[in-house]
């Protein structure tokens, strides 16, 4: 019941707003995030820690074709659920602000999204899965296309031909495994215990990885990834590098690692040989960056990569690190984001060269602004350290050698994140940052929230691994007891 | 059967209504004769009658099929209520001729005999070569006329052709006699039986413009009057598949060998002409012309794999795309009235225009590039596992790549539609035409949440 509330506080209150129009949309919207937030930590209260998939929901959908309406949560659906809901009202609060057009549709656009992801994250269907996947794409297309930057029609037109072209390639996945369950179903047991040859599971990895590889993104399919991520209104950018770029790692947890452990195993190497590149590739594009957001794009697709190579490695370490980085990076993707649209807001540029001498001005910001760049840089008590070490920890248990070239996100890392945090905060103060001033009390507040997730999580990891843990050493072991047969 | 009386009968009346000159009433007759065919069809429902000395065959098949055709039909009339475009034809007359258009649909969803199928290409299309001349001071209304009528003259020509050959071996036009014929041939299917089916496809696929049968499409869509585009490209493919499919499935099952590698090599050209053309179209009606082509190419794999696709499958394809194709032209007709151009670029800025008609817009093209909610989606999902149930991997795999290309040039409006444009005048929209636009877009979403209302219905 609780992961139907979930799923249907968001759709509602859009519905309420795009009928309503309402003036006051965009406090409902928030009212409704936090909302949402509250159910999410009932359910995080309520969850028993094992493997099992609780707050199961099933309702017959399309029965003559083996398709329910199937959702519920296991430990790593809920913690995504649970980043969706707690990121969700930062994300609606950023754009306060801004003037925009048509309010009531924006937010009602940006919660039917939030239903959406809750889908992503809680179905149990594959039709469904992919139902709510595409579902998700639509209201951001709009948001992208309707509120965005000058070049947002181009832009946003590339973005979504990517996207739905590699979904095509995972709907036809679906069907092939569909068709070979006994009896037809979409449903996630019926698929992850079909015994298939090794041969057909590579197919099937390559469909749902095509997908999977376009939304992270993974080098070389991540040309979409920068222009959009500039082009977008804020709120968007957030939505796409905090949480729609986990809907494909998680998709990779649930829909592709346990149907598929013989072609992991396969081809694991070449994705992970993939991703690393793409680690080395975007970190040095990051360095030349003269965009605080694009080159914070870029240093996302390096995150992604080494996220995507801890994945499938496919061992305890690179899966549980991929599961806490998924939380630290969605937190830290919002919070640099965060950051850099009140620096925009008072300056009007985000241009590194025409920025400088923020510490002197507003100590405030730029200290939180510190706090969140050294978490992106991995430092030990913030919650990057546990991720890009357990993801480390796993890729080099997988070759020593990819493990060792993946050390380097940390050093190139540090190098593009703080050379831009010294030439925009640090140094003399230039024309634009003449008169900056430091952030209210009240951003303050909201920006400390951050802060302490980030800290916490820094110090007590153990609380968020041991939530997604049972789950992931299941599928481990089922899957490891496949490939031994 | 009933429902091709109400229908003749419907068509004389519609005709007389013309002498009086209340254009309300017309409609009034017309939309009230619609709804009377589509009762009178629905309680033939589970009957299966044998009508005529078994030259028509009212099955569930042909009671779904001539309940899609009437309803699409029934959106049509009402489009017409609103209609700016100027036709030199009397209002009355267009109804009588879309009535006998009608009347010859239903025949070629309920034959069970051949000459039934060739009457009701015939009564289909012999309206129509009149419709697509209807603006007769207009030099393309014209082109469209002459070419329509010549290559479908030809294309009846191929079709009655094939059904001789198909007498001679045989000696019946009846397909359940043609069916327990081949299957006593044992394998050892006489060739000029071969031959004749071949001729029936290239009769058939000319009416549902499948490639290379293809070519008088575009031309013919664009020159027509709108509404005779809209007509053309929802209800004679519905009439035109249906056939298609009630020949295979009756009268060739047997020879299956014969007819697949055929049809899919048929498919295959189809989508991709369809596609790969509609890509480079700047005008909006032409594009729909060969996105139709390209969906006529999708509904030929369903009959490829005819062994694991239901008829449900089809008619839920044909469901979707008719709602969906009604809804663009809907907004079309608007949008060609008010920007004086079918072009993408007529469609900028719409959004600033008429927010509700910019909805519309994108409902309808999401539903016909087959993105989820909507039925277009559903429809390709149900079609496509069929498919590759059948075996037809390949196929599928080309409809698929067929499909992404499909997305660029339907987002292509919808993004012109969201783009700043020249002219702000806010869009004034009729009532009707207003209802008919929510309809269909009503539909084309609830149809995708809620597909097991079609799926479990043949």
């Amino acid at each position: 019941m609780i992961t139907i509330a979930l799923l249907g506080l968001p759709a509602l209150a859009a519905l309420f707003l795009l009928i309503s129009r309402s003036a006051m949309a965009k406090q409902i919207a928030l009212v409704a995030t936090i909302a949402e937030l509250v159910i999410a930590v009932v359910a995080a209260v309520q969850f028993a820690q094992n493997s099992s998939v609780q707050f199961l929901a099933e309702y017959g959908w399309i029965p003559s074709l083996g398709i329910d309406f199937k959702v519920g949560m296991d430990g790593i659906s809920l913690l995504l659920v649970l980043l969706t809901a707690f990121l969700m009202p930062f994300i609606v609060y950023v754009s306060f602000k801004k003037k925009y057009d048509n309010q009531a549709a924006f937010y009602a656009l940006l919660l039917l999204a939030q239903t959406g992801l809750i889908g992503v994250f809680t179905s149990l269907n594959g039709f469904l899965f992919y139902f709510f996947w595409e579902v998700v794409l639509i209201p951001v297309y709009f948001l992208a296309i309707l509120w965005g930057g000058e070049r947002r029609v181009a832009v946003t037109f590339k973005f979504f031909i990517y996207t739905v072209l590699g979904s095509f390639f995972m709907l036809l996945g679906f069907i092939y495994l569909y068709l070979q369950t006994p009896g037809g179903s979409f449903d996630i047991t019926a698929l992850q215990s079909l015994q298939l040859s090794r041969e057909t599971q590579g197919w099937i990895f390559w469909a749902f990885f095509i997908a999977f590889a376009i939304k992270m993104p993974i080098f070389p399919f991540h040309t979409w990834q920068p222009d959009t991520y500039a082009e977008s209104p804020v709120s968007v950018t957030m939505l796409l590098s905090a949480l729609m770029v986990k809907m494909a790692v998680y998709g990779a947890f649930r829909w592709l690692l346990p149907v598929t452990p013989l072609a992991v195993e396969d081809w694991g190497n070449v994705v992970i040989i993939l991703s690393v590149t793409g680690i080395i590739y975007a970190s040095c594009i990051a360095i030349v960056q003269k965009n605080l957001r694009r080159l914070v794009a870029y240093a996302s697709i390096a995150h992604v990569g080494l996220m995507a190579a801890g994945t499938f490695a496919f061992n305890s370490q690179g899966l549980q690190g991929a599961m806490f980085q998924m939380l630290s990076h969605g937190i830290g993707a919002v919070a640099l984001f965060y950051v850099i649209e009140l620096i925009y807001e008072k300056t009007g540029t985000m241009e590194i060269a025409s920025l400088g001498g923020i510490m002197s001005k507003a100590p405030r910001l730029a200290t939180i602004f510190l706090i969140f760049i050294l978490s992106t840089v991995a430092m030990p008590l913030t919650n990057g350290f546990w991720g890009e070490f357990l993801l480390l920890l796993g890729v080099y248990k997988y070759s020593a050698v990819l493990g060792t070239i993946s050390t380097l996100t940390i050093v190139l890392g540090a190098v593009y994140m703080l050379r831009m945090y010294q030439a925009s905060v640090l140094g003399k103060a230039s024309a634009a940052t003449q008169n900056f001033e430091d952030i209210t009390f009240q951003e303050t507040l909201i920006l400390s929230v951050l802060v302490v997730v980030i800290f916490w999580m820094g110090v007590q990891p153990g609380i968020f691994i041991d939530v997604a843990k049972p789950a992931i050493e299941t599928m481990l072991s089922t899957a490891t007891q496949t490939v031994l047969n | 059967m009933n429902a091709l009386l109400v229908l003749s009968i419907a068509g004389i009346a519609a005709l007389f209504s013309g002498f009086s000159n209340n254009k309300k009433l017309t409609f009034a007759i017309v939309l009230l004769a619609l709804a009377a065919v589509f009762t009178v069809n629905a309680l033939d429902w589970n009957t299966s009658v044998r009508h005529f000395n078994d030259m028509l065959f009212v099955d569930n098949y042909a009671v779904a099929f001539t309940g899609v055709m009437t309803l699409t039909t029934f959106f049509i009339f009402a489009l017409f209520v609103d209609y700016k475009e100027s036709v030199e034809v009397p209002n009355a007359e267009i109804f009588t001729l879309l009535f006998f258009s009608l009347a010859g649909g239903v025949m070629l969803v309920s034959y069970s005999n051949l000459l039934m199928l060739f009457l009701g290409i015939e009564i289909l299309s012999i309206p129509l070569y009149i419709l697509a001349g209807s603006k007769r001071h207009t030099l393309t209304s014209n082109e469209a006329a002459v070419k329509y009528f010549l290559l479908g003259a030809f294309a009846s020509a191929f079709l009655l052709f094939g059904i001789v050959l198909i007498y001679g071996v045989t000696a019946s036009f009846h397909i359940d006699t043609i069916a327990a014929y081949i299957k006593n041939t044992n394998g050892q299917t006489p060739a000029l039986l071969v031959a004749g089916m071949f001729m029936l496809i290239a009769g058939l696929g000319f009416k549902i413009s499948a490639a290379p049968f293809h070519f008088w499409t575009p031309d013919v869509y664009q020159g027509s009057p709108t509404i005779a585009t809209t007509f053309m490209s929802t209800v004679v493919k519905t009439a035109g598949v249906g056939a298609f499919f009630r020949l295979f499935a009756y009268a060739f099952p047997a020879i299956t060998a014969e007819w697949i590698p055929t049809l899919a090599v048929l498919a295959a050209l189809t989508m991709t002409v369809g596609n790969v053309t509609a890509v480079f179209q700047s005008s909006v009606k032409r594009m729909l012309a060969y996105s139709g082509i390209a969906h006529a190419g999708y509904l030929l794999i369903a009959l490829v794999s005819l062994s694991s696709n239901p008829a449900s499958s089809v008619l839920y394809y044909l469901i979707a795309y008719s709602v969906s194709t009604v809804c663009a032209f809907a907004v079309l007709m608007v949008v060609q009235h008010v920007s004086g151009s079918e072009e993408v670029d007529g469609f900028k800025g719409l959004s600033k225009r008429s927010p509700f008609l910019a909805f519309i817009t994108t409902v309808a093209f999401i539903s016909l590039a087959g993105i989820p909610p909507t039925a277009g989606f559903f429809a390709k999902f149900y079609l496509f596992s069929g498919a590759v149930k059948a075996g037809h991997l390949w196929l599928t795999i080309i409809a698929v790549l067929n499909s992404c290309i499909a997305i660029y040039y339907y987002f292509r409006v919808i993004t012109a539609v969201y783009s700043s444009g020249s002219d702000s005048a806010p869009v004034e929209l009729g009532t009707v035409q207003k209802a008919v636009m929510i309809v269909t877009a009503v539909l084309a979403v609830a149809l995708g949440l809620f597909p097991e209302m079609i799926i479990s219905l043949l």
